[in-house]
């Protein structure tokens, strides 16, 4: 659905994007995150037809951007990180001239405009000016207006920027529901945020692509091996010397790199260990047979924020965003 | 031919629902309004009717082509100014649609506040004598003075964001094409020809306040309004790509 090869972004002498590739297959719900300046709304603003790579290749649909681009338009939805409104006009005024201009038929423009409505919730404030709404509710219209030609590519900027939490949630669930029918891009800063909503994350660094995949996937990727990670567990034994046993035990089974005692208490002992693959059963199996109890043994999931900041090296200054 | 026709319909809206439409409205129609009193009926001679049009189209001339101005500083600048260009780029929208909406749109908003004032000449068709074609064509006359001040101003608009700057920009272009005659005696052969053509008001405008419809001013005045329409879709269409 989309082919995104070698896309680069200079503005004036700066690069805001590098080499970016990528593939979004139809119906999929992909998050882009990145910390301010890192390039997000600049690729969606490419794939939105706003500008132009400086070069590379975008295919959308098997139509090249640089030449179809009016073509691709009309199956375009796009909320940029300011909603487009006109405050002047009634929301279901703005939401029928939307529609007209990217070309509903004036046969389906009640059902549309009725249907946009109700998905966004804005019943209530259909008739109202647009002046007149706040943040949150703006926020909506202009979500509304960007799938209320029923697009088949839906692209959106930091959609919960400046929602409140109830506002949030009903946006992350609208966006689920609107994922199978529509492609659906999606921009955040904040990794909670996105990777409950999409299907698949793309995490942009400083303008390069630094992970692609799943949240599994990519927490895996910020380990460094596929199938490894670090195992927590918990062992119980009568001495004070139970938590070296266990750490010697573990230590003598193939495959594990490292194990440490985290924490030491009367009876119990906490430890971590790092191995290259999948260990669990003989782990469990050395400390059962060095005469201790196991009382845990889990994989540790890696913090999400950790990962994040793993992968974008926040130690560089970033430059202001504007 | 479609988006032309909607972009029409929210700008004429928008006219009608901000304050900036009716205070173009209120304040040509005030001018417009004393001008005539003071100048054209209040002086102490008896003068003929057509004189008294005359005096009328030639402010108003003046009037429609600041009034121009003023309709086209927001057309564009405030689009880039609070984001909703971005709707219209990401839409299937070409820019010369975007450009002939507005205009028209604001053209036919210019003709709606003309039409209000055309109590006055009527007036002095109640006490004298005026020849209906005299009305036609000072009335063409403004249209043509009021359509080439929108597509100034409408070319201003789009060069900047801030309105302020598009009115200053646009006035600046006004003040230059209706003095462009004073380089003409400056000024070596075909140069000085050209000068004298290009001035927006003192060769061109008079024909109609007499009223009389030479073709030669009517196409400078609409070939002026094309020139700067052409160029805001220029500007527009290098501008949708960069930023
Ligand atoms: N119009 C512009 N002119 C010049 N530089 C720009 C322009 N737009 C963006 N940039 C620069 O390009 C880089 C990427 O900006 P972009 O807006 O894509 O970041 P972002 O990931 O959306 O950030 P944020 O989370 O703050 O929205 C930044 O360094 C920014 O300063
Ligand atoms: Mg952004």
């Amino acid at each position: 659905m989309i082919e995104v090869e070698d896309l680069t972004k200079y503005y004036g002498g700066k690069r805001a994007i590098h080499d970016l590739c990528f593939r979004i297959e139809k119906g999929e719900i992909v998050g882009f995150l990145g910390l301010n300046g890192a390039g997000k709304t600049t690729t969606l603003r490419i794939l939105g037809c706003l500008i132009l790579p400086s070069s590379g290749v975008v295919r959308i649909d098997g139509m090249d951007l640089a030449d179809s681009a009016h073509e691709i338009r009309k199956r375009l939805g796009f909320l940029p990180d300011t909603p487009p409104l006109y405050d002047e006009m009634s929301v279901q005024d703005y939401l029928r001239f939307v529609a007209e201009l990217k070309g509903v038929s004036s046969k389906n423009l009640r059902r549309y405009v009725g249907d946009a409505l109700a998905t966004c919730n804005l019943n209530e404030v259909a008739a109202d000016n647009i002046s007149t709404l706040s943040h949150g509710y703006r926020q909506r219209v202009g979500l509304a207006q960007s799938i209320v030609h029923k697009p088949s590519l839906l692209i959106l900027d930091e959609p919960t920027s400046g929602l409140d939490p109830v506002q949030i949630v009903e946006m992350r669930e609208l966006i689920k529901r609107l994922g199978g029918e529509h492609t659906v891009l999606l921009s955040s800063h904040i990794l909670t945020e996105i990777s409950q909503t999409s299907d698949r994350l793309l995490v942009i660094d400083r303008g390069k692509l630094v992970a692609d995949g799943t949240e599994e996937s990519i927490s895996q990727q910020a380990h460094g091996s596929a199938q490894g990670g670090v195992l927590e567990l918990e062992v119980e034994g009568d001495g004070d010397s139970s938590a070296e046993q266990a750490r010697q035990a573990i230590g003598r089974v193939p495959g594990v790199i490292v194990a440490r005692v985290v924490s030491k208490q009367a009876r119990r002992a906490r430890l971590e260990v790092e191995c290259s693959d999948d260990r669990r059963s003989q782990v469990a199996r050395a400390v059962v047979e060095s005469g201790l109890g196991l009382l845990l043994l889990q994989r540790k999931a890696l913090e999400l924020e950790s990962i994040f900041q793993r992968l974008v090296h926040p130690s560089h200054p970033q430059p202001p965003s504007t | 031919m479609k988006p032309i026709a909607l972009i029409i319909r929210r700008e004429l809206a928008a006219y009608l629902r901000s304050p900036l439409g009716w205070v173009v409205a209120a304040v040509l129609l005030l001018i417009d309004g004393l001008a005539f009193n003071v100048f054209a009926v209040g002086s102490d001679t008896a003068r003929k009717s057509s004189e008294v049009i005359s005096q009328f189209f030639f402010f108003s001339g003046g009037l429609a082509e600041a009034a121009g101005l003023f309709l086209a500083m927001r057309l564009i600048a405030e689009e880039r100014q609070t984001g909703t260009i971005n709707l219209l780029f990401s839409s299937p929208v070409r820019d010369y649609q975007i450009v002939l909406g507005k205009f028209f749109a604001a053209l036919l908003f210019l003709i709606g506040i003309h039409i209000l004032s055309i109590y006055m000449p009527l007036m002095v068709l109640l006490h004298g004598k005026v020849a209906k074609g005299h009305l036609v064509a000072g009335y063409l006359g403004v249209v043509l003075m009021g359509s080439t001040g929108l597509a100034i101003g409408m070319f201003a608009s789009s060069l900047t964001r801030s309105q302020l700057v598009a009115i200053v920009v646009g006035a600046a272009i006004s003040v230059a094409l209706l003095l462009s005659w004073l380089l003409a005696p400056v000024t070596d052969r075909p140069f000085d020809q050209f000068f004298s053509w290009l001035a927006l008001w003192n060769k061109h405008f008079p024909s109609f306040m007499r009223g009389s419809i030479s073709l030669q001013d009517v196409a400078y005045y609409l070939s002026m309004t094309y020139v700067f329409l052409f160029a805001t879709t220029r500007v527009l269409e290098s501008r949708r790509w960069s930023s």
